[in-house]
């Protein structure tokens, strides 16, 4: 699928993956499985088997192994979408500083001091 | 006929619901924040509006990738929320105004806006939040006014364009305007300012943009419409998109409006904190 001149998704912006149509046909089944992590029965069943319940859902090996290694990063190039990921993170008890931290190679500390260090 | 009393915007951090829970107004983290609200309560409370339309934007609560609505109107008796996966507390319902729901469908459709209607709706922390922040104890507080929830899509590209989030408001404002009811109407634009929550920009927060949006918002929105969608993803930061719901919120206000206050302070967990309340003409 190629992008067409004339629409407004080209810029490239470091450090960011602009959630469109490919990403989200690539990671519809991470998405999935995490959308549905609002229910609390998945995220027990989830926690008491991971392994199952992404191959429940047809995650593939990439998804997976991001999963596995608690790898944000991965799961966004994976076609993770934050906004579901939230939900996964929500399992590991992960605040939002937390996945800052683990996406910038900083410890949660450090994130929040980045936070504050651009009022 | 119906009236609009005004516009309040805020963000809608899921963070302040906890600390509203546990009561952190006056903890030095929090105070800055919270600091920005009394004016905005003692308006509400001056005003008491009957009915509050409540723009934001769903956060995988609502609305899933199977079927992703760009604009979409709840049109429902009640709307509740859910723990959104983190355990949030799930609260009594909020109560719902679908005649007004259903004339605003009518009304933004005949005006050409394709929107999705939606009997039900579980909202989020997006809907809850500055429901709870505006009127405290809500949904159990006695000046609750009944709810018209309207989400936008931000979730994934493409979302709207910055001009047709205005241009939705001033279509919104045609649509209250011709309610025929005596009543009062308040619509809130919740989200924002700017913040990323992903990728290895996450945490990215621009004070100086922020402020250009909060300077241009009230007297000159249309200067904001120039901003693609990309820019604002690069200036705003990847979720900052949702000052699309605040430029929703302004095209309903009308030009006539006046500022009673506004609060901007850095950081609220990710992201810059923005409050603005606008007060339309008489």
């Amino acid at each position: 699928m190629h992008d067409l001149p004339g629409y407004d998704y080209h810029l490239d912006i470091p450090g960011t993956t602009i959630f469109d149509g490919k990403q989200a046909m690539k990671g519809y089944a991470l998405n999935k499985m995490c959308y549905d992590f609002n229910k609390a029965v998945n995220r027990e069943a989830f926690k008491a088997d991971p392994e199952a319940w992404m191959e429940k859902y047809g995650l593939n090996e990439e998804q997976k192994q991001a999963i596995r290694n608690s790898d944000i990063l991965g799961m966004i190039a994976a076609g993770g979408n934050i906004y579901y990921l939230a939900k996964l993170a929500g399992i590991f008890k992960l605040s939002v500083q937390d996945v800052g931290g683990l996406q910038t190679g900083r410890t949660t500390e450090e994130f929040k001091e980045f936070l504050k260090s651009q009022a | 006929m119906a009236k609009i009393l005004g516009g309040i915007t805020t963000s809608h951090i899921p963070a302040v619901g906890n600390a509203i829970q546990q009561e952190l107004y006056d903890d030095p983290y929090w105070k800055p924040f919270f600091d920005g609200y009394p004016k905005v309560h003692a308006w509400v409370k001056d005003n008491k509006p009957d009915y509050v339309i409540n723009i934001y934007n769903d956060h995988g609560l609502g609305f899933f990738l199977d079927k992703m609505p760009t604009f979409a109107i709840g049109a429902a008796h009640e709307y509740r929320n859910e723990d959104e996966g983190w355990g949030l507390p799930e609260l009594p319902p909020f109560p719902g105004a679908p005649e007004l729901s259903w004339h605003i469908i009518e009304s933004m459709v005949a005006d050409e806006f394709d929107i999705t209607s939606c009997q039900e709706l579980p909202v989020d922390h997006g809907f809850v939040v500055p429901m709870q922040l505006f009127w405290p104890g809500a949904p159990n507080n006695p000046d609750m006014p009944r709810a018209v929830p309207i989400s936008a899509n931000t979730v994934q590209h493409p979302i709207p364009t910055l001009k047709r989030a205005l241009d939705f408001g001033r279509a919104l404002r045609r649509a209250l305007l011709s309610f025929p009811e005596d009543a009062k109407i308040v619509v809130l634009g919740t989200g924002g300012l700017s913040h990323q929550l992903d990728g290895a920009r996450a945490g990215f927060i621009n004070k100086e943009f922020d402020q250009y949006c909060l300077d241009n918002i009230v007297h000159n929105p249309d200067e904001l419409t120039k901003i693609t969608r990309q820019e604002l993803v690069e200036k705003a930061g990847a979720q900052g998109t949702e000052f699309l719901m605040w430029l929703m919120m302004r095209g309903a206000l009308g030009d006539d409006v006046t500022e009673i206050t506004r609060n901007y302070h850095i950081p609220i967990s990710n992201t810059g904190a923005g409050t603005l309340l606008l007060e339309c003409a008489a």
